[in-house]
């Protein structure tokens, strides 16, 4: 069975069909594209799969299971977890402690253990702390763990954010322009970080990226999207290729 | 991937952690100011009158730092506090005024007294919570403001009164229809006369320690670091699945219970409880809020130190009586500036900075030799 599979998926804002029958199958360890110019609807679709916006027309099933018009921490829980493309870090937390609360579904304690400092409540923190550490390694981002979230130069709030949204244990990871603001050479150190950790924690990626080298060099398959609906879809080679896309993206 | 495996974290860890530390510096602050005044009171070196602020001051910080919980780590404007300490006074009066001959051992009504009066409160923060927060921003301060105020008009409209045949409920003394053996509990605006004045600065303290322990506990744990992932970027929290709502309900329902203790508090250090503007109203909500933004968002011991000083300083400036608000107000306008004023800022990083730098050096010197 596909881990996820999105049916007709649309919404529509007034007037205005940001999506419209959009469908997808991922298969488990997929690594997906989705690419369009700008106000394609890219990001609305992260919006719709992540419960920010409640979806007028279709539904979609992760591991067989219906998400449509669950909250966003609810299909977290069920195992969704995304980036944002204007980045949503905790800024007031320490970088440990932004990945720290993407562990909180997964190790527990409850606020009365926590007041008043019950075992549990150090052997948690202990072990969520190892993990944050494990986490933020992968991102090289370990030395930073004191510092402000907020003090971090931007490539590496970028990476925190993945490194947050790996934390929350998911099945699925929807990435929203990874890449942007990055130089070609931390394109090409985030597209193995991508691949490492699609393989180290089990993943499957579906990204948003404008940067073309990206795209090609570590995504299988893509969709293009074009005023919400879907304009081609397939191999990644044969997609970019495909005269319509070239159009959209360019222009006449 | 793994080139950084000899991280320098791993030297940090077995040090004490900041936020410890941090916690560990407020309380010597408290116990400090506690240990000085309670000294100079105890060999008469106190003037009554400043005797008399030892109470309220214990008050204030405990309703300050309870705000800020809402106010700075939650994030959300909360123009009711005072509401909270109302329910808490009335309800802790009234269950001492009632079992002051059935329970004979202080201690022990007193601490009843609280319990009833935290419950209270706290019911009361759920159920103005479960509606109002699903407001945001203004919107929630203006309904919050609303709640204060009917908190304090219902209050001053009801006549509870005990006799023979049970309790008696009205909207006026006649109403109650009282037996002649009958007891006029809350007299309506007249308030609650006759509670037993227990409140000491002792147990003041003793609540001010307990305050502190609860909320920067909570805010150094797994709850704290969602409460604060929700004021600092909602969005995030929620696609990180934390559950804005419950967390939000409870740090409402958590601070409306101190605050409610922070009440009785106040009703025992009175011979009589009325509410009125000055003690329930707006006026002390938003004084209060200055207590926390003066100090600090989500900056507990900011809140303190806040408190303590701006509750007594209109008392210590009544010797230059005409210019008393005159002074107050420039002070008030003073520590805006110093704590958020860009160039004052800039001189904190530094100094910070450089004292950082300092350690450092010091610590590197150590391990080279």
């Amino acid at each position: 069975m596909a881990l996820l599979e999105v049916k007709n998926l649309g919404i529509t804002f007034g007037g205005l069909h940001a999506v419209d029958d959009f469908n997808l199958t991922l298969e488990k360890g997929a690594l997906y594209g989705l690419i369009g110019p700008n106000g394609a609807g890219k990001t609305t679709v992260f919006n719709l799969l992540t419960g920010v916006y409640k979806p007028t027309t279709g539904t979609f099933f992760l591991d067989g299971k219906e998400l449509k018009g669950k909250k966003p921490a609810e299909i977290n829980k069920a195992g969704i977890a995304r980036t944002f493309q204007n980045i949503r870090l905790f800024k007031n937390l320490s970088v440990t402690d932004n990945v720290k609360v993407g562990l909180h579904n997964n190790m527990k304690y409850s606020a009365f253990e926590g007041v008043f400092r019950l075992p549990r409540y150090f052997k948690t923190e202990k072990s969520m702390n190892k993990k944050a550490l494990e986490l933020l390694s992968v991102f090289e981002l370990d030395s930073d763990a004191e510092t402000l979230a907020s003090n971090l130069p931007y490539g590496k709030q970028r990476k925190l954010e993945i490194a947050r949204a790996i934390a929350t244990d998911p099945k699925l990871l929807l990435l929203d322009e990874p890449a942007a603001g990055m130089n070609p050479n931390e394109t090409k150190e985030l597209m193995d970080t991508i691949k490492f950790v699609r393989d180290k924690f089990e993943l499957t990626v579906l990204v948003i990226e404008h940067d073309m080298s990206l795209v090609s060099g570590i995504c299988e398959e893509i969709t293009v999207l074009n005023f919400g609906t879907e304009l081609a879809k397939g191999k990644t080679e044969t997609v970019l290729q495909n005269p319509e896309v070239i159009k959209a993206y360019l222009g006449k | 991937m793994e080139k950084n495996s000899n991280s320098p974290l791993v030297k940090k860890s077995s040090s004490i952690r900041p936020a410890t530390k941090k916690n560990l510096i407020t309380y010597a602050v408290v116990v400090a100011f506690f240990v000085l005044f309670q000294t100079l009171s105890a060999t008469g070196n106190l003037k009554n009158a400043y005797k008399a602020l030892l109470v309220p001051i214990c008050i204030y910080v405990i309703m300050a730092v309870s705000l800020n919980l809402v106010v700075g780590v939650l994030g959300e404007l909360s123009l009711g506090h005072a509401g909270f300490m109302c329910i808490g006074a009335y309800c802790g009066s009234f269950f001492s005024v009632l079992t002051k001959d059935i329970i004979t051992v202080t201690w022990l009504r007193f601490t009843l007294a609280f319990v009833v009066a935290a419950v209270a409160a706290a019911i009361a923060g759920i159920l103005i919570g479960i509606p109002v927060l699903r407001l945001k921003g203004d919107y929630l301060a203006i309904v919050t403001l609303a709640f204060g105020e009917i908190i304090k008009t219902v209050v001053n409209a009801i006549y509870i009164g005990k006799d023979s045949k049970g309790f008696h409920m009205a909207m006026s003394t006649a109403g109650l229809g009282m037996e002649p053996d009958g007891q006029v509990i809350l007299n309506g605006p007249q308030g609650i006369s006759g509670t037993p004045r227990n409140s000491t600065f002792v147990i003041g303290f003793i609540l001010v320690m307990i305050t502190l322990f609860i909320v920067t506990n909570l805010m150094d744990s797994r709850t704290g670091r969602a409460i604060m992932s929700i004021r600092d970027n909602r969005i995030a929290a929620e696609s990180v699945g934390i559950d804005v709502t419950k967390y939000k309900l409870m740090v409402f329902t958590v601070s409306a219970a101190i605050a409610g203790c922070a009440g009785v508090l106040y009703s025992h250090n009175l011979a009589t409880l009325t509410a009125n503007t000055n003690n329930f109203g707006y006026n002390m909500s938003i004084m209060i809020l200055v207590y926390v933004v003066l100090g600090g968002l989500g900056n507990i011991r900011g809140s303190i130190i806040a408190a303590a000083l701006l509750y007594s300083l209109p008392e210590l400036l009544r010797g230059v009586r005409d210019y008393r608000m005159l002074i107050y107000s420039l002070i008030l306008i003073i520590m805006m500036i110093v704590n958020n004023g860009s160039f004052f800022v800039a001189l904190r990083e530094k100094l910070k900075f450089r004292l950082k730098n300092k350690k450092g050096a010091a610590a590197e010197s150590k391990e080279a030799v």
